[in-house]
């Protein structure tokens, strides 16, 4: 059976407050994992397992976070994501709300919200 | 040379969990050093001892072919002290294994009591840290902490 969104969003949430160690009312669907939820790289990993096992999905490697387009240098040139870059992007992240980035292509903006890992989510249980 | 803050492996299930045992004895100096007069274990090396005992576990379960490095620590919650003569058990096990880290659990007992609870996050780091260049060889891994298995004489279930 489909879950909600906020079915799911409940879910994500409890995964944040465990893994990161964050107060319930932190975790809203703007707030950025690393700028205001203060995740680190290891985050990551800690986040996609403790999904794993919410969800009982299977997370293949840079398919929630493809932290790989930010280290090809055909991607990024001098801090700004390339027109090609943008593209794989769209490709690969169709869960990223782009808005931001297409009126400013840094990489600063490339920042993931509580709703990017819902929208993950949903697209994965729900199909 | 290493600290190593393990005396040897009591059981060890490969990539699953292990328990190792630590003794604490008053010739330790570092028993002093918290409070005068009352000699106890402090907790940041119990969490040493724990993090030897999982990573041990976690690189065993790829063969020592990575370089296992303790990520962060989850959670660390203690309930009673350690004292000198105790036996300090760490209880570990994998809770999820893929090809960039691994989480791990456990509890550190003595006499059948939890002293604490544990969660920590080890890091394949030659998997994680693009652009970083690492030393070839598994300066991790080194010869002392695999002379732990073979104290365990387990040669029959972990190939070193």
């Amino acid at each position: 059976m489909a879950m909600s969104r906020d079915e799911i969003y409940a879910k994500v949430k409890e995964v944040l407050v465990d893994a990161l160690g964050v107060d319930d009312e932190e975790v809203t669907p703007k707030a950025t994992l690393r700028g205001d939820l203060g995740a680190e790289s290891i985050d990551f990993l800690d986040i996609a397992f403790r999904l794993e096992k919410a969800f009982g999905i299977k997370i293949p490697r840079g398919e929630m976070f493809p932290e790989d387009l930010f280290t090809n240098a055909a991607y990024v040139k001098d801090g700004k994501i390339t027109p090609e870059g943008l593209a794989e992007m769209k490709k690969r992240m169709p869960h990223f709300d782009f808005t931001e980035l297409e009126k400013d292509p840094n990489i600063e903006n490339v920042q993931f919200t509580v709703d990017t890992v819902v929208n993950y989510i949903q697209s994965k249980v729900n199909g | 040379m290493r600290w190593i803050w393990i005396d040897k492996f009591l059981s060890f299930e490969s990539g699953k969990s292990a328990v190792a045992v630590k003794h604490a004895t008053l010739a330790e100096e570092h028993l002093h050093d918290l409070y005068p007069d009352f000699p106890i274990v402090p907790h940041s090396l119990m969490v040493e001892g724990f993090a030897q005992t999982a990573g041990i576990l976690v690189g065993e379960a790829r063969k020592f072919a990575e370089k296992v490095i303790l990520a962060k620590i989850t959670r660390a919650t203690f309930h009673r002290l350690v004292r000198p003569g105790d036996a300090i058990e760490f209880h570990a096990r994998i809770d999820q294994l893929s090809e960039h880290g691994a989480s791990t659990s456990g509890q550190i007992l003595c006499d059948g009591q939890t002293v604490a609870e544990i969660e920590m996050m080890f890091s394949h780091i030659d998997q994680n840290m693009s652009g970083l260049a690492f030393p070839e060889h598994n300066f991790v891994f080194t010869d002392q902490f695999k002379q732990l298995l073979e104290t365990y004489r387990c040669g029959d279930v972990i190939s070193l």
